[in-house]
């Protein structure tokens, strides 16, 4: 059996968080070959030979896979998918929209959002924002399938697996790529980062969210925030955490302000320390932290920030 | 222009859901059902394209048990015009997966030939964030996926789209697929005069069999459990308090 687990790249520079939690979460069930495609994609490709457990690197390096939108990878994807048992790739925004266009090419089903992995056929995954957990398993002949990397370990480095470069495909000619409006951004990246600080709809305004910005960058920590946060205004849609947002699994997450529906909860549950901050005692998200704090959250955040 | 717009009937967002002590699934029986969150975004969408005289016809679909009729209702009431439902289970704990319902969407569209189909990103049971994109590879056609704004230009239509970086805007020919993340709009609520009139508004009944689509899944499932349980820490008393448990931890 093989895999081709395609690798996360942004404008060329590799998520080598999210591709070496993928690899090592699907490196039992055969050889592993990465595609690393992209308008610039060599170097994300060299870098993504040295997770351990990969055995070959595939490089399509053309101004057609510039966005990564979804038609010419996924055909990119087809074209190549002969050779293996398994098509895999993190569960990012970008992989959520081409890999069940390449499910559907290959007339097979797709498996979103892995949690686990059974065996060659059978995989875990969340359903009901969380609320359950299903063991699926596939009949189709070739899984293809995204993984949730917040229950993964990444693989270590160190390996140098081959680079090959492979040809471009087809241009569909379906779409093309406006603009990108992305947040520069100092702080480390949500998903992988070691700390996260998440504002809730109790924080009441943008203004305020600069508090939540504060204690984070006194802590090198992400900053997150609830839907109730995103869908008022205070924060931009990426920061997002929950079942339909991130999902993030850091050291130490840190909730402000956050009640903790179950949404959210599906996002972060897996941290290995919460903590919450919220006025109300009652609150659900108490249920789950590790310390709870019930205080008034103008007071507490600024408080903390300078004791830390 | 015609939209078509798929809709899901799924237990309602405010319903806890329960898994079943057998560990077959999640229990239906005697619970609220009602639209799937995001379709109900892409039928307000929908209906906002006829508003501005971009749309001249807004036709849902629904596929899966015959009670999704009562879903079609609400979407009628909403202000589509016409409905199709397509019976294809006949328990409602059976869904149907993303590839049979993009396979007989694919047939409805052939039939409807709409310039746009609507519908939502993911589906609040299932999750499964597919179907959308199934289809649109089943037609060949482009696809936007998670719209935060839509605008149709002729034989195009520009679509910001929420991504993991930010917010993407592409452009996509049409005939094309977009599917709505939550900020595209805000949906409106029925009222009782157009719940009335959404009764006398034309509803097809069809069956898989008619589309000749074999809905048999793929996936088979094992087991349906309950998540994880997380225990409860403890409460602290001050910020101080705190501060000294997270050191203690050496955390921070």
């Amino acid at each position: 059996m093989a895999v081709l687990l395609i690798a996360e790249i942004n404008d060329g520079a590799l998520s080598m968080d999210a591709t070496a939690k993928a690899v090592s979460a699907v490196s039992a069930l055969g050889d592993v070959t990465l595609l690393a495609c992209g308008a610039s994609a060599k170097e994300a490709a060299a870098e993504a030979a040295t997770i351990e457990g990969v055995s070959k690197v595939l490089v399509a390096e053309d101004a057609l896979y510039g966005h990564r939108l979804a038609e010419p990878v996924a055909a990119l994807i087809v074209s190549l998918a002969g050779d293996y048992s398994h098509i895999v790739a993190p569960a990012t925004t970008d992989a959520k929209n081409i890999l069940p266009r390449v499910a559907a090419l290959l007339d097979v089903m797709i498996l979103t959002d892995v949690s686990g992995v059974v065996d060659a056929d059978t995989f875990e995954r969340p359903i009901y924002a969380g609320n359950a957990v299903q063991t699926v398993k596939s009949s189709d002949s070739v899984k293809v399938l995204t993984v949730r990397t917040s229950t993964f370990d990444a693989a270590g480095t160190g390996a140098a697996a081959p680079v090959e470069d492979i040809a471009a495909g087809e241009n569909p000619g379906l779409s093309e790529w406006v603009e990108d409006k992305v947040a520069e951004s100092d702080r480390p990246e949500l998903t992988s980062a070691g700390i996260v600080v998440s504002g809730g709809r109790g924080i009441g305004s943008e203004e305020n969210f600069e508090m939540i910005e504060k204690l984070a960058d006194k802590l090198g920590a992400a900053v997150g925030a609830s839907r109730a946060a995103v869908d008022s205004g205070f924060a931009p849609n990426d920061w997002q955490v929950g079942q339909t947002g991130k999902v993030v699994a850091p050291d130490l997450y840190i909730a402000v302000g956050i009640s903790g529906a179950i949404q959210h909860l599906a996002g972060m549950k897996d941290s290995k320390v919460i903590v919450a901050i919220n006025k109300d005692e009652e609150a659900p998200i108490f249920q789950v932290a590790d310390y709870g704090l019930v205080a008034d959250l103008f007071e507490a955040v600024p408080e903390l920030t300078d004791k830390l | 222009m015609k939209v078509l717009v798929p809709v899901k009937r799924v237990i309602d967002y405010n319903v806890k859901v329960r898994v079943k002590a057998d560990g077959s699934g999640v229990d239906l029986a005697n619970v609220k059902m009602s639209m799937n969150p995001f379709d109900e975004i892409a039928v307000e969408e929908a209906i906002r394209l006829k508003e501005a005289g971009k749309a001249d016809e807004v036709v849902a679909v629904s596929i899966g048990v015959k009670q999704a009729q009562e879903t079609l209702r609400t979407a009628l009431a909403m202000g589509a015009d016409r409905a199709i439902l397509v019976v294809a289970a006949d328990d409602v704990h059976q869904d149907i997966e993303p590839l049979a319902v993009a396979k007989i969407l694919a047939k409805v569209v052939e039939e409807e030939a709409p310039g746009l189909v609507l519908m939502g990103k993911q589906a609040i049971d299932n999750d499964m964030n597919a179907t959308g994109q199934m289809l649109s590879a089943l037609m060949g056609w482009s696809q936007a996926t998670y719209a935060n704004a839509l605008e149709v230009e002729g034989d195009s239509a520009v679509v910001t789209r929420e991504v993991d970086g930010g917010l993407q805007t592409v452009k996509v020919k049409m005939p094309t697929i977009v599917t709505t993340d939550l900020r595209l709009n805000e949906p409106r609520y029925a009222s009782l005069p157009n719940i009335m009139k959404a009764k006398k508004k034309p509803l097809d009944e069809k069956t898989a069999a008619d589309y000749g689509v074999d809905v048999a899944p793929r996936l088979e499932i094992v087991k349906t459990g309950e998540p994880p349980v997380r225990e409860a820490g403890e409460m602290v008393g001050s910020v101080d308090e705190l501060v000294s448990k997270l050191k203690e931890k050496g955390i921070v």
